[in-house]
């Protein structure tokens, strides 16, 4: 732009070139490599904003300790048995809450305009979300892997084997993913990214809390039990204390999985009308 | 990523063609049935105040909505069928710097670079190139969330410029700039049309900025094209010229006004010692002069200028561009200085701009 020339030429004397733009639809390859593109572009972003590596690390963390050492010894009676009940559910509890983090990204893009550039440019359409879902997996995983090692560091051990381990992350990555549905609706009703999290605690608190991650069911009264043994949460906490440390795994399994389904047929669809309202 | 790409029969494709486009949402009606036509090679000007539509226009013809009812065209490519061709073809730099603000200025080049299909060295080389030409090669480690708000439209620029578009959406790019930003911006529009043969579909509320930039106008209120044309072009159709008196001495302010109200038969607007009126035959200039010179009033400032495209709005619209002015700005200034005479180009004070970054359409009408 330094050396540019003041004077418009006359229109007739400028020329235009239309290239062909090509075929009309992104292929499967070039998709993956969008959302692959995009989903560094998010992970990166940690990089600049370190904040958001304690808020998805050092949380959790913090959350371990203190439900081990200060009610452990209350609720089981030994923090080293209480830490081998409620790992597997604060693995659970803290991945339902990072879902947010989806709901909250996705807003600052569409209210910073960034969704925007990226619709105006010719990549798949369903990558930017795709994106940024895969980036906040990744960022799960990482979080889930350290509560596992601050969990062995304390004690805790995998009584299984690695493949149910590892069937364990993949379930609760898989539940993630269906759940993050909610945090894409809220994230397209809200106005700004901070709502997301308003919205979202009033949701997440109690569905983690009156499930049976922290404490038995059997030491509630029958009324809130009634609601616990329904909540998906439940399952899912009993499925990944399952495949951790042993116990009954196929029962909430399959609970988890239908209600996953049920999750993205009743979500899915109306984040995605919220979207079209919305641009 | 358009390297080997076959050339079309690019002179008879328009970049833009339109047909009755209609958009509402809810209640609102933001394009009430647009018809436009915009060939390549041009900058085109959509030109009205806030909430005109101008901004709905550009995303129906980015891909960003769909349109309710209507037909639009992008380098011959239907918008509601053949999107992802469009995209192709297309840049949007859009009314708020759209860069993402956590990553800095190489790797939201290098982020888009890699979505249109550049390798990582080509996109790097993209990255380094255009932030060189913007002059943010400085900043180009840091986060944008740090960069000013030049920077960030130069950015923003930039990015839509990744995949070298041969349309380019600019809404509304110098809202808010100061007016050296502005300037700078129009330079790069400018090159852009020049030397690179881009074509330029550009929203303002600015009429100095479509006047400077547009080879063609279109001139929207409220979701509809009220009119369309060359800068001068509109200029004629509304009568054009503005005839300003000032006599030597104020006492003979009512002589000077019962003069020009006699010559053109309308009641000339006051402001000040400064008597204007809008005039459609040239020949009235001589005649006011004889009927003041009849009448012994020494003329202290007599002006026959072409009308500014603020006058041309309030001539079609019958209001203000911005309503919310005040309801004060009708031709003259507060201060009743007549607007620079014998500048094609540039009616309007220039010091009134300087004082006013953003130059405004109500700072505008008052010149």
């Amino acid at each position: 732009m330094s050396t540019v020339t003041a004077v418009l030429p006359e229109p007739s004397t400028r020329r235009a070139v239309w290239p062909d733009p090509g075929p009309a639809r992104v292929s499967p390859l070039e998709t993956l490599r969008h959302v692959r593109t995009l989903a560094w572009r998010n992970l990166v972003q940690v990089k600049h904003n370190p904040m958001e590596l304690i808020d998805f690390s050092v949380q959790p963390l913090m959350f371990l300790l203190l439900f081990t050492y200060v009610f452990g010894g209350a609720i089981s009676g030994s923090t080293s048995e209480y830490l081998t009940f409620a790992l597997p559910g604060l693995i659970v509890q803290n991945t339902l809450f990072a879902t947010l983090n989806t709901g909250t990204g996705l807003n600052t893009d569409l209210t910073k305009g960034v969704f925007d550039r990226l619709r105006s440019l010719p990549i798949a359409r369903s990558a930017p979300l795709a994106g940024r879902i895969l980036a906040d997996l990744a960022k799960q995983v990482w979080a889930i892997g350290i509560l596992l090692g601050l969990g062995y560091i304390l004690g805790f051990r995998i009584e299984t084997g690695p493949l149910q381990a590892l069937a364990a992350v993949g379930l609760v990555a898989l539940f993630a993913l269906c759940a993050s549905w909610i945090a894409v609706l809220v994230g397209m009703l809200v106005s700004e990214p901070e709502k997301v999290m308003v919205f979202g605690f009033t949701l997440i608190f109690p569905l983690t809390f009156v499930s049976n991650v922290f404490v038995q069911t059997n030491t509630m009264p029958g009324w809130l039990q009634a609601f616990v043994k329904v909540n998906p949460v439940t399952a899912l906490a009993d499925a990944t204390r399952g495949l951790f440390v042993g116990g009954p795994v196929l029962t909430p399994t399959w609970h988890v999985l239908v209600w996953g389904v049920v999750l993205v047929a009743v979500f899915a669809p109306l984040a995605v009308r919220a979207f079209k309202r919305r641009v | 990523m358009l390297a080997g790409m076959t050339v079309r029969d690019e002179q008879t494709i328009p970049a833009i063609v339109t047909e009755g486009l209609v958009k509402r949402y809810g209640e609102t009606t933001a394009l009430a049935g647009v018809d436009l036509e915009v060939p390549a090679g041009t900058v085109f000007g959509l030109l009205g105040p806030n909430g005109a539509g101008k901004t709905t226009a550009v995303r129906v013809l980015a891909t960003l909505v769909r349109p309710d009812a209507g037909t639009a065209f992008v380098g011959g490519y239907d918008v509601r069928h053949d999107g992802h061709r469009v995209r192709r073809l297309v840049g949007l730099t859009g009314q708020y710097a759209s860069v993402d603000e956590m990553l800095t200025g190489t790797e939201n080049l290098l982020m888009i670079g890699r979505l249109l299909g550049l390798s990582r060295p080509q996109a790097k080389q993209r990255a380094r190139e255009l932030l060189a030409e913007f002059r943010l090669s400085d900043s180009a480690d840091r986060s944008a969330k740090t960069y000013s708000g030049g920077m960030r439209r130069r950015l923003d620029l930039a990015a839509s410029l990744v995949g070298r578009p041969r349309l380019l959406f600019l809404d509304e790019p110098t809202t808010g700039l100061d007016p050296r930003s502005r300037n700078e911006m129009w330079e790069v529009v400018r090159d852009l049309v020049g030397v690179h043969g881009v074509t330029v579909l550009l929203t303002t509320q600015y009429l100095e900025e479509a006047d400077q930039l547009a080879d063609d106008i279109a001139v929207v209120d409220h979701g509809r094209i009220i009119a369309q044309g060359s800068p001068e072009e509109l200029k004629r159709q509304t009568g054009a010229q503005t005839l300003a008196v000032r006599p030597a001495a104020e006492a003979d302010l009512p002589l000077v006004v019962s003069a020009v109200a006699a010559v053109l038969d309308t009641s000339p607007e006051v402001a000040g010692t400064l008597v204007s009126a809008r005039v459609t035959d040239p020949a009235t200039l001589p005649a006011v002069v004889r009927r003041l010179d009849d009448a012994g009033v020494t003329v202290g400032e007599i002006t026959l200028r072409s009308s500014s495209l603020d006058e041309v709005f309030l001539a079609l619209t019958g209001h203000p561009a911005e309503p919310a002015g005040g309801g004060t700005g009708t031709g003259t200034g507060d201060d009743g200085s007549p607007a620079a005479a014998d500048s094609p180009a540039g009616t309007r004070s220039t010091s009134d701009d300087d004082d006013d970054p953003a130059a405004r359409i109500p700072a505008a009408t008052r010149s």
